[in-house]
């Protein structure tokens, strides 16, 4: 599984960065999880605001910051 | 009712003197923290209501479908009111908009209402200053970012963005494959931002609060009224929104402090002109707008709106 946080580095992002590990972490999921700072290759995901969720190429959430638990009930329907 | 609540609380059960100053602090304290609390709670949860069945992605496919044909601007500056507003988004949206075909000018307009109306400034508007003064500063908001968008507009702007951004925006947008979750998940989702927006902002809130009550207390009626003259109103506009621009971070402590002020004899105009460059000239807004266009055209832009807002400032002070 890959995922992409979406976003320039601003709070928001960070905070979901860590949301998602502590997800993961939670579910006992490994994957790869990366940060995408680079707009182009951001709006290729068709983002209007930051940050952005991508779990295997799919933007599932963006514009607004996802709990643990939020992040966990969708890396499950995966 | 929550006037008498906050008079019997302050001196029947703490037991304070009326005629004490700090009571009178106390009372200002106690009464203003309710009152914008519940103010809060209603527009943050209103708003995301709307915000709930225009999202920003609906937004775009509306007005790049040509339905809004001759009021795209109006049109745009409106929905730009009722979506929240983050500096960091400002980059995506941008691009985001003109993939979707849409005007510079009307992204503009976008852009300029987005952080001057938002639901925590009318929040602490209503609270502050009532109804009236408030629908005054929402509507005069979303006519600056329809009638500055519609005028930028007019030149040819394309050439003033930096090459990327140009670039990029040839691309045909992507409508990205949103949204896994439920309505009822979405609708759990429009409480849970509502608290967390709350929770971020009430320290400051609570800061701006205090400053005020204690101004209130202290400093005599009429004060600034006296110290300011007639000379020095002229003056006030321009200066207060220029004092204004580095102060995004506290724009939540900085209505309640001009509420305290405007009793003391701040003129209203004043005090609207420098909360609306607080709130609508965000300096980390235009250090993330740099990255997309050049200084002149970003000048030009923040040209504007302050200009603007200093014209409505002394047009308040007239009025008021």
């Amino acid at each position: 599984m890959n995922i992409k946080i979406l976003g320039p580095g601003c709070s928001n992002c960070r905070v979901l960065f860590q949301n998602t590990q502590e997800a993961l972490k939670s579910l006992e999921m490994s994957a790869d999880l990366e940060k995408v700072e680079d707009y182009a290759q951001m709006m290729s995901y068709g983002i209007l605001g930051t940050p952005g969720l991508v779990i295997d190429e799919v933007l599932v959430s963006s514009g607004r910051v996802n709990t643990v638990k939020e992040i966990a009930d969708l890396l499950q329907k995966k | 009712m929550l006037e008498q609540l906050t008079d019997w609380l302050v001196f029947n059960v703490f037991g304070f003197e009326a005629d004490l100053a700090f009571s009178g602090v106390l009372h200002f304290f106690i009464y203003e923290t309710v009152k914008i609390g519940l103010l809060l709670l209603l527009v943050t949860h209103l708003m995301g209501a709307i915000n709930l069945v225009f999202p920003i992605e609906k937004v775009r496919k509306l007005i790049s479908s040509g339905k809004l044909r001759g009021v795209e601007y109006p049109a745009a500056s409106l929905f730009g009111a009722v979506t929240p507003f983050c500096s960091c988004s400002s980059i995506p949206l941008f691009i985001g908009f003109l993939q979707g075909g849409i005007p510079i000018g009307v992204t503009f307009s976008f852009l300029i209402t987005s952080p001057l109306v938002n639901e925590i400034a009318l929040a602490l508007f209503l609270a502050a200053f009532g109804v009236k003064v408030t629908l005054i500063y929402a509507l005069s908001g979303i006519l600056l970012g329809t009638v500055l968008g519609w005028i930028l507009g007019r030149f040819d702007l394309e050439k003033h963005l930096e090459s990327w951004v140009r670039d990029l925006a040839k691309n045909k947008a992507n409508d990205g494959q949103q949204s896994a979750l439920s309505i009822r998940d979405q609708v759990r989702h429009v409480s849970r931002d509502a608290m967390g927006i709350i929770k971020t902002i009430a320290p400051y809130v609570l800061a701006g609060v205090a400053i005020g009550a204690a101004i209130h207390g202290y400093v005599p009626t009429g004060y600034f009224e006296s110290y300011m003259g007639e000379g020095a109103g002229i003056w006030s506009v321009p200066l207060s929104v220029l004092i204004a621009v580095p102060m995004y971070a506290n724009a939540s402590a900085v209505i309640p402090i001009m509420q305290a002020l405007v009793v003391k004899g701040i003129p209203l105009g004043t005090a609207i002109a420098f909360m609306m460059a607080v709130v609508g000239l965000s300096l980390p807004e235009a250090l993330m707008l740099k990255k997309v266009m050049n200084v002149k055209l970003l000048s030009a832009y923040f040209g504007l709106v302050a200009g603007s807002i200093i014209i409505l400032g002394y047009l308040f002070n007239s009025i008021f």
